[in-house]
């Protein structure tokens, strides 16, 4: 008796016996939830089996970024819904950012008319759901641009239709190989060259413009080589014919609208989140940096947002993460993501809705998993160095 | 103490949990109204009439079988699906009959255990275009962008029909009936495909129904029908006779108009007196059915024929293959007997 209220009243063991009791709960929980899932499986007279997935899909798949047609498997079905889940973020993430930084920087402006604009933008962008968003978007494009008939042209090698816009395509072709020899050899030189001023000015203090003298080395080694080997790159150009165009790039009415939903929904956030970063810097910073000179603009790239960053990379890294889930509302208009391909069509045909699910919820948990990875590798090296 | 409650609560549902295994027929009649799962709308076949109330050839059948088991045919609660979610829907228990213009395949029978318990209607999947598309056979239809609804067997006899003419299509696919309209409509698909019937629907609710053309080609056999969960051979028995009386009703020439005379007197046709629960036919305590159980069906929901004509024929869909053999068709019943 003694031996147990002993036990009961160390704190170090009551927090044990307290937590083994909790896991106990758990796991008896967790096990009944897979047990009962089972029983009711059997007495459905079904099974939990993934064959499905190495059996050909049958369907076809109108944007695949990896060779793929109607007699792949369920399996490669997916993972092209997958990319283009991965697309879709990518782009989507960029405009994101881009659009975001810039409205929040713009909203702490002094201008009081840019300041208000992007204060209403937010507050009308992050109000709305993304559902509508994704919804108007297609519905503007897919109704006001016209018919492929009637297509807008730009210069006759660009066109907007409700179709989608259509790019010439750059074809490579023999000699392009300087090319790319030279813009490996641009970037590395714009390195060297970058971590040279670098050194020369914590040296000696003198400032090169390092960012344009880089900006025109990449720029025109490329386009050197690419006079030098003969102009080896042609293209492609769209042109209709029958109902559609054929050939060049071509930007689906879906891909378009959900980049554009998603990039200026996440952006209302971002937007916010830049604000936020900005204004928990103390005032005293800005002024200290004011004082001994510095222009406005470097103050901002020099001394606040190194300092901001810690604050905002954390919440941006839940956006990026919103902004990847949020994208699987895809299926509404048509966009054959990952929950379109193998969450859509592969369950229909299959039946295997608890397999399918249990796959695509397991892939958005890693890929959620990478991103956050990523982000906390880039905070930990922002973060505030104690020296 | 509490822990024990706890436990006592945890196996509690553990047990409800596992004691859901009643016949289905029982489970209606406890309930006292039978839940059916039903299109989220499609003119003709399920949709909300100008009260409010669910109609249409598929509602139809709900009703037959609520009044052949229940004698009433409004004692029915309607749950929606998407051809996405129906099968799931039924394989929980959301409902004992899926009336959905459902298509029966080797596949969803056998792997997904379902048991379809005939066929009602048959389809095919076709192709609508604008007129103004000046094309006249799908088989013109090489390149174009192409509206189709998911969750159906249309995408695999879509990939086939283009692959098979060596033609290449874009596919626009779209979750439910009415996005996929919109988007024809916009323009952001030439063609619009589904089961025929399917079209004949869509079309009936355009602003301009004679804008629209459905292309000659059928691609696809398409027989739909009602469709129960496996393992209750009562019920499954239940359902696929109801849906026969009302196909031997029409064969027999029994209407709702006349079918309460007709089982008040002893006819020459035994197979009708049978049917009408004059003559005692073999078997139907067995289903757990009352002798009027077809007079309630015919009476309350109508014949086959009658049911096909008030909610099909206004979308200007024909009897073709659904007309009864004797009538060039294909609905051969067995005999009642």
């Amino acid at each position: 008796m003694t031996f147990f209220s002993n036990i009961w009243r160390n704190e170090k063991s009551r927090e044990i016996i307290v937590q083994i009791i909790v896991l106990f709960f758990l796991g008896w929980f967790i096990s009944w939830l897979v047990m009962n899932v089972n029983a009711n499986f059997k007495a459905l007279g079904k099974d939990i089996s993934f064959e499905f997935l190495f059996i050909p899909a049958g369907y076809d798949i109108n944007q695949y970024l990896i060779e793929y047609n109607n007699r792949d498997s369920h399996l490669r079905a997916g993972i092209v819904g997958l990319l283009n889940t991965g697309l879709v973020a990518f782009f989507g993430i960029i405009l994101a950012t881009v659009l975001g930084f810039s409205l929040g920087i713009i909203r702490l402006s002094k201008n009081w008319l840019a300041s208000k604009i992007a204060y209403w933008y937010i507050e009308f962008s992050r109000n709305v759901p993304i559902l509508l968003h994704i919804l108007l978007w297609h519905g503007i494009i897919i109704n006001t641009l016209p018919h492929p008939k009637k297509a807008i042209s730009l210069g006759d090698v660009t066109f907007l239709s409700n179709r989608g816009f259509y790019i010439p395509k750059p074809l490579t072709e023999n000699g392009i190989e300087l090319v790319y020899l030279f813009t490996v050899i641009g970037v590395i030189f714009a390195v060297l060259f970058a971590k040279y001023c670098k050194r020369k000015q914590d040296l000696t203090g003198v400032q090169y413009p390092v960012f344009w003298i880089n900006f025109t080395v990449i720029l025109s080694f490329p386009l050197i080589a690419f006079f030098l080997s003969g102009m080896p790159i042609s293209f492609e150009i769209p042109a209709l014919k029958g109902f559609n165009f054929r050939g060049g790039m071509h930007m689906s009415p879906e891909l378009a609208a959900l980049t554009f939903a998603l990039g200026i929904y996440t952006a209302a956030f971002i937007a916010e989140i830049v604000r936020a970063g900005i204004l928990a810097i103390d005032k005293g910073q800005r002024e200290a940096a004011e004082s001994i000179g510095l222009k406005a603009s470097k103050v901002m790239n020099l001394v606040i947002l190194p300092q901001a960053r810690r604050v905002i990379i954390p919440p941006l890294t839940s956006q990026y993460l919103n902004l990847t889930k949020n994208s699987s509302l895809a299926i509404a208009i048509g966009y054959m993501d990952l929950v379109a391909t193998l969450g859509g069509i592969s369950l229909n045909q299959t039946g295997r809705e608890m397999e399918t699910m249990l796959i695509v919820m397991l892939i958005y948990l890693s890929v959620s998993l990478t991103i956050s990875a990523f982000m906390n590798w880039y905070n930990n090296k922002v973060k505030l160095v104690g020296r | 103490m509490k822990i024990k409650m706890l436990l006592a609560g945890i196996t509690a549902g553990v047990m409800f949990a596992g004691s859901v295994l009643a016949s289905t027929l029982d489970d209606v009649r406890a309930r006292g109204k039978l839940n059916c799962i039903i299109n989220t709308g499609l003119a003709g076949f399920a949709a909300p009439d100008d009260k409010g109330n669910w109609a249409g050839f598929d509602v139809d059948f709900c009703k037959a079988v609520a009044a052949a088991t229940l004698g009433d045919a409004n004692k029915v609660n309607y749950t929606t699906a998407t051809g996405k979610t129906r099968f799931t829907k039924l394989a929980a228990g959301e409902g004992e009959i899926l009336s959905r213009n459902t298509t029966w395949t080797f596949s969803r029978d056998v792997d997904l255990s379902q048991t379809f318990i005939g066929v009602n209607y048959y389809d095919g999947q076709g192709f609508m275009v604008p007129k103004s598309l000046g094309v006249k056979s799908a088989k013109e239809l090489d390149g174009a962008s192409v509206c189709i609804q998911t969750g159906t067997t249309t995408e695999l006899n879509l990939a086939e029909f283009f692959a098979g003419n060596n033609m290449k299509y874009n596919a626009v696919p779209i979750e439910t009936n009415a996005e996929a309209q919109e988007l024809y409509k916009a323009g952001r698909c030439d063609v619009y495909t589904t089961d025929a019937s399917g079209l004949y629907a869509t079309m009936i609710s355009f602003d301009n129904p004679s804008d629209h053309m459905v292309l000659p080609e059928i691609v696809s056999k398409e027989p739909l029908g009602p469709v129960v969960r496996h393992g209750d051979d009562q019920w499954a028995d239940i359902v696929s006779w109801v849906l026969r009386a009302m196909m031997a009703a029409e064969e027999k020439g029994i209407t709702s108009k006349n079918v309460k005379q007709l089982a008040s007197q002893d006819n020459k046709d035994k197979e009708i007196n049978r049917l009408l629960g004059k003559d005692p036919l073999q078997g139907l305590s067995k289903l757990g059915l009352s002798a009027d159980w077809a007079v309630n069906v015919i009476s309350q929901v109508g014949n086959y024929g009658e049911s096909f004509e008030k909610h099909l024929y206004p979308l200007t869909i024909k009897r073709g293959m659904n007309a009864l053999y004797k009538d060039g068709g294909l609905h051969y019943i067995p005999p009642i007997k």
